[in-house]
C-alpha cells in the first residue's frame, strides 16, 4: 500500500511541477504581449481609434527581424551557449517523444480490445500504462523540466531571437503552455480512471478521454514542430526584413511543416516502443522469477511489435520530407544530402541498418520460445544475407573516401559499378527489400508455433512465396533499370511502384495467413520467457541506435541552416555561428545520448526500487 | 563431414571477403576502396554473428571450441600458442595503422558543396533561389531555336572544356590525369544529372577558386569562366552539357 502512496505522491509532485512549468512557460514568454503592446501603441499614436487604417501601415505595425551583432549574445560564465542550447533542446525532444508515445500506443490497444472484446487487450493496454507510469511520471516532468530549462536557456542566451520568435508565435505559445497543462491532467484522468470507466457506455467515454489525450499530446508537438520548420522555410514574414505580416496561421503553416509532422508521428510511435522494450528488456535481465520473465518477455515482444510498425514507413516518410527541403531550397537540400553533412547522412544508414538488423535478430532468437520453430529456422541465413546486402547498399556512399593509389586507379571520384549505388533508386531498392525480408522474419515467427489445417495450406503458402518472388524481383529490375539507365529526371519514379509491391507483399501476406491459419493447430503453448539473454541486447541496442539517430538527424535538419537562426531572413551574429565539425556534431550528439540514457537507466533503476518496496509490504 | 560451427563462420567472412576482392578488382578493373571495404566487413562479420548464434543450438556450437580452448586441460599447447598469436597480432595491426607512410592522408571531400545563396557575376548579383536557364524554354517553344542553341554550346565546349572533361564529357580529357580533383564525368549519373543548372552556372562562372571551404583541401583547377566566357555562353554551354549526355537538370518541383 505504501508503494501506491508514494506512487501518488510522486503523481502529485509531477503534477505541481507541470503545472509550474507550464506556467513558467507562459510566464517566460511574456515579451509575447510585445507585440500586442506596440500594436495598442500603434492605434495610440494615431490618434483616433476610428481611422482604418491602411495595408502599408498596418504592416509597420510589426517591427522587422533584428540584425545582430556578437555583442548581443550574452556571455555568462564558461559555457558554451550553443552546445548547451544544442543538448538542452535534444534531451527535451526525446522526453517528450517517449511521453507522447506512450498513449499512443497504450490507446491503440486498448481499441483493440474493445473491438475484439477480448479482456487480453486491455488488460494488455493498462498494464503497459500501469507499468510505465511510475517511469512515465518521473519522465513527464523531466521533459517539464527540459522544456522549462531550453526555454531559460534560449532567453538567457538567444534573447533576440527569443523575443522575434515569441513575437511571431504569441498565440500558439500560449496555447502550448495551456495544453501542456491539459495533456497532463488528461493523462492523469485516463490513468486513474480506467477502472471506474469500464464496460459499456463508459468504456467508451474512457476511450475518448484517450483520444482527447492523444490529440491534445500530437497538437503539443505540432505546435513545437511549427516553431522549428518556421526557422527552416518562415512564411508569413515579409523575405526582405522579417516582419510579421499579420497571420499566424499563415507563419505555423509554412512549407516543411507537414512533411516534419508525419516524419515526427511515425517516428514517435516507433521510438516510443523501442523505449518501452527496452524498459522490459532491463526487467527481464534483471528478474529471476519465472512469472516475472515471461511477463516481461511478452511485454519487450509487443513494444517491439509496435517499434517496427512504425519503423517500416519511416524510411518513406524521411524521403518525403528530404525531396520537400530539396524542393524549398536547393542549397539547403544540397548542404544536406551532398555537402557538409552528407557524412552524417552515411552514419544515418549504418544506425538505420542496425536497427533492421536487431529487430530481425530479435525475432530469430524469440522462435526460441516455440517448439515448431525447428521448421522454420533453417531460413534465417539466406534472409539474413539479403539484408545484409541490401544494408551494404544502403550506406554506400556516393564520394568516396580515396586515397590518391585508388583515385587514380578508378580514374575519377566516382566508382563506376559502386556509384550508383550512392543515388536514389539503388537506395530505394535496399531499403524495400530490406522491409519485406523484415516482415517475412516476422510471418515466419508467428507461424513458428502454429499448423494449418485448412486444406490448401500447402498452395496457400505457394502462392505467398511466388508473391514475395515476384515482389522482390520486380523491386530490383525498378532499381537497376532506373538506376544505371535513365537519367535523374525518371530516378524518382521507381520509387512509387517499388513502395506498391512492397505494399502488396506486406498487405497479401496478411490476408492469406489470416485465412490460412484460421483455427490452426497450435504447437505447444508459446513458452514466453524462454529466449536467450542475447535477444534483450538486441531490444537495447534497438532503443541506443534509435536515440542516437534521433540525435544526428535532428542535428542535421538544424544545422542546415548554417549562419541563419531563421534561413535567409534573421542571421546568427553570434561567434558559435559555423558548421562543427563532423566529429564535434557526433561528440555532442553523443554526450548527449550518454545522458539521455543515464537518466533513463536512473529511472528505470527507481522504478525497480519502489516495484521492490510494494512487493515486501 | 560437417564442419564446425566456428570455421564455417570463419569460412564465410574469409569467402565474402575473397570474392569481393575477385570481384571489383581482377574482374571489373574497379577495386572497392579500402574505407568502404572495410565497412562492408565489419557487417558482415556481425551479421554472421548474429545468424550463428539465433538459435540456442548454434549459439551453443559456436562457442563450444572456445570454452574448450580456454578451459579443457588437453588443448594446453594450442592455448599457449593461441595466447601469444592473438597480442602479437593486435601489435602488427596497430604498428601497420601507425607506420608513416607516403601516401597523402585521406580526406572526406565535398565535391558538391552547396551553392551560396547570391553569386556576383558581370556586375550584378544573381539570386541563386530563382536563377533559371534563360534558354531552357525554348526547348519547347522552339526546338529550331534550341539546336542552334545547343550547337552554339558545343562550340564554346570544344574551344574551353574538352581539353580536361574530355571530348565524350566523361571526364578523359588529354590534361585531366594531371589534376587533383580530376575533372568531372558529366556521364556520370552523380555529377550534372544531380544539379539544377544554376548550380552549373555558379561552378561554371567561378570555377575553383570560387569553391567554398568545405570542398579544400583541394583546390580543383576549374578555370573561373566567368573573365572568359560571357553570361549567355555559359548557358549554352550548359545547354550542351545535359543535350550530349542526355541527362536532365534537376528542376524546381514544388515551386
Ligand atoms: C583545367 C581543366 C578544366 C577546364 C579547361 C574546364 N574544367 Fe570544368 N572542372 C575541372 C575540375 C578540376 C573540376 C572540379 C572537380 C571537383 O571539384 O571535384 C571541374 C568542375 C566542373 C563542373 C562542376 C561539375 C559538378 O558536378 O560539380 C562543371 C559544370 C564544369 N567543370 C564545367 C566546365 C565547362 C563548361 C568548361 C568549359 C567552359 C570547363 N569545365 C573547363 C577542370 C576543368
Amino acid at each position: 500500500m505504501s508503494f501506491f502512496s508514494g506512487f501518488k505522491r510522486l503523481t502529485c509532485l509531477t503534477l505541481l511541477l507541470s503545472l509550474l512549468f507550464a506556467g513558467g512557460f507562459s510566464f517566460t514568454s511574456i515579451p509575447v504581449f510585445a507585440n500586442m503592446a506596440n500594436a495598442e501603441e500603434a492605434v495610440k499614436s494615431e490618434g483616433t481609434p476610428t481611422e482604418s487604417v491602411k495595408e502599408g501601415e498596418k504592416k509597420a505595425e510589426y517591427p522587422p527581424a533584428p540584425k545582430l551583432t556578437a555583442a548581443d549574445y550574452p556571455q555568462i560564465g564558461g559555457f558554451n551557449p550553443r552546445i548547451l542550447v544544442w543538448i538542452v533542446a535534444q534531451l527535451h525532444l526525446w522526453f517528450a517523444a517517449f511521453v507522447l508515445a506512450v498513449p499512443i500506443f497504450v490507446l491503440i490497444i486498448e481499441a483493440i480490445g474493445m473491438a475484439t472484446k477480448d479482456q487480453r487487450y486491455d488488460n494488455m493496454a493498462y498494464e503497459f500504462i500501469k507499468v510505465s507510469m511510475a517511469a512515465y511520471s518521473i519522465t513527464a516532468s523531466i521533459t517539464a523540466i527540459m522544456g522549462g530549462l531550453l526555454t531559460f536557456t534560449l532567453l538567457v542566451f538567444y534573447p533576440d531571437l527569443f523575443k522575434y520568435m515569441a513575437s511571431l508565435f504569441s498565440r500558439s505559445m500560449l496555447a502550448y503552455a495551456f495544453l501542456f497543462f491539459a495533456e497532463s491532467a488528461s493523462l492523469y484522468v485516463y490513468y486513474y480512471g480506467w477502472h471506474w470507466l469500464e464496460g459499456g457506455f463508459k468504456k467508451w467515454v474512457h476511450l475518448t478521454i484517450g483520444l482527447v489525450l492523444n490529440f491534445v499530446g500530437t497538437v503539443l508537438m505540432l505546435l513545437a514542430n511549427a516553431w522549428v520548420t518556421f526557422s527552416m522555410s518562415p512564411n508569413g514574414v515579409d523575405p526582405a526584413t522579417g516582419a510579421f505580416l499579420g497571420s499566424e496561421w499563415d507563419v505555423i503553416h509554412n512549407f516543411l511543416w507537414n512533411p516534419l509532422n508525419l516524419h515526427r508521428v511515425i517516428a514517435n510511435i516507433a521510438y516510443g516502443g523501442s523505449i518501452i522494450g527496452a524498459y522490459a528488456a532491463y526487467k527481464f535481465l534483471s528478474s529471476s522469477v519465472k512469472e516475472e520473465k515471461a511477463h516481461y518477455d511478452w511485454m519487450g515482444y509487443t513494444a517491439n511489435v509496435i517499434a517496427v510498425g512504425g519503423l517500416l514507413p519511416l524510411p518513406f516518410a524521411g524521403y518525403w520530407l528530404t525531396a520537400e527541403i530539396y524542393a524549398y531550397s536547393q542549397q539547403m537540400g544540397i548542404t544536406l544530402m551532398g555537402g557538409a553533412f552528407a557524412w552524417l547522412f552515411i552514419m544515418q544508414a549504418v544506425l538505420i541498418g542496425a536497427l533492421f538488423l536487431s529487430v530481425n535478430y530479435y525475432l530469430w532468437c524469440g522462435m526460441g520460445r516455440s517448439e515448431g520453430s525447428g521448421r522454420y529456422t533453417k531460413h534465417i541465413w539466406w534472409i539474413a544475407a539479403l539484408i545484409v546486402g541490401c544494408f551494404l547498399v544502403w550506406f554506400t556512399p556516393h564520394t568516396l573516401v580515396l586515397t590518391n593509389q585508388e583515385l587514380k586507379a578508378l580514374g575519377g571520384p566516382y566508382h563506376k559499378y559502386l556509384g550508383p549505388l550512392g543515388i536514389m533508386p539503388a537506395k530505394n531498392t535496399a531499403v524495400n527489400i530490406m522491409i519485406i525480408m523484415t516482415f517475412l522474419s516476422f510471418t515466419l515467427y508467428r507461424r513458428a508455433n502454429k499448423i494449418a489445417t485448412v486444406s490448401w495450406a500447402a498452395s496457400g503458402s505457394a502462392i505467398q512465396a511466388a508473391i514475395f518472388v515476384a515482389a522482390i524481383l520486380n523491386i530490383i529490375f525498378l532499381g537497376v533499370y532506373h538506376g544505371y539507365f535513365t537519367n535523374t529526371a525518371y530516378k524518382v519514379a521507381a520509387s512509387i511502384p517499388q513502395v506498391l509491391s512492397t505494399a502488396v507483399v506486406i498487405i497479401s501476406t496478411l490476408i492469406i495467413d489470416s485465412m490460412m491459419f484460421k483455427g490452426a493447430k497450435e504447437v505447444g503453448p508459446l513458452r514466453w520467457g524462454k529466449v536467450p539473454d542475447r535477444s534483450q541486447y538486441a531490444l537495447f541496442m534497438l532503443a541506443v541506435s534509435f536515440t542516437w539517430l534521433m540525435g544526428l538527424m535532428g542535428y542535421v535538419r538544424s544545422g542546415i541552416r548554417q549562419h541563419w537562426h531563421v534561413n535567409s531572413i534573421m542571421r546568427d551574429n553570434s561567434i558559435d555561428a559555423f558548421t562543427p565539425t563532423i566529429g564535434v556534431a557526433a561528440q555532442v550528439v553523443t554526450s548527449a545520448t550518454v545522458i539521455f540514457m543515464a537518466i533513463v537507466i536512473f529511472i528505470f533503476w527507481l522504478s525497480n526500487i519502489s516495484s521492490k518496496k510494494s512487493a515486501v509490504h | 563431414m560437417k564442419l564446425p560451427k566456428l570455421l564455417q563462420a570463419v569460412l564465410v567472412v574469409v569467402g565474402v571477403y575473397i570474392g569481393f576482392k575477385l570481384v571489383f578488382s581482377v574482374g571489373l578493373h574497379q577495386p572497392i576502396p579500402s574505407s568502404l571495404l572495410t565497412m562492408y566487413m565489419f557487417f558482415v562479420v556481425v551479421a554472421t554473428l548474429l545468424v550463428t548464434t539465433a538459435t540456442e543450438e548454434s549459439a551453443k556450437e559456436m562457442s563450444a571450441p572456445i570454452k574448450a580452448l580456454v578451459e579443457d586441460p588437453s588443448k594446453k599447447t594450442i592455448r599457449n600458442i593461441v595466447f601469444v598469436l592473438v597480442p602479437l597480432l593486435a601489435a602488427w595491426m596497430t604498428y601497420s595503422k601507425l607506420a608513416p607512410s607516403f601516401e597523402a592522408p585521406v580526406e572526406l571531400r565535398t565535391i558538391h558543396p552547396a551553392p551560396p545563396s547570391s553569386l556576383k557575376a558581370y556586375g550584378k548579383s544573381f539570386d541563386m533561389m530563382k536563377l533559371e536557364n534563360p534558354f531552357s524554354k525554348f526547348q519547347k517553344e522552339d526546338p529550331e531555336k534550341f539546336k542552334v542553341l545547343v550547337k552554339e554550346g558545343g562550340d564554346v565546349y570544344y574551344k574551353n572544356c574538352h581539353f580536361c572533361h574530355g571530348d565524350k564529357l566523361d571526364g578523359q580529357g588529354q590534361y585531366a590525369q594531371g589534376f587533383n580533383p580530376l575533372p568531372l564525368n558529366f556521364q556520370d549519373v552523380g555529377t550534372i544529372a544531380q544539379l539544377q543548372e544554376s548550380y552549373l552556372f555558379w561552378r561554371i562562372a567561378t570555377g575553383g577558386p570560387g569553391l567554398p571551404k568545405e570542398a579544400t583541401p583541394w583546390l580543383s583547377a576549374m578555370p573561373v569562366w566567368k573573365d572568359f566566357l560571357t553570361e549567355d555562353e555559359i548557358w549554352k554551354v550548359i545547354l550542351f552539357l545535359y543535350d550530349y549526355t542526355g541527362q536532365a537538370p534537376r528542376s524546381w518541383a514544388a515551386h
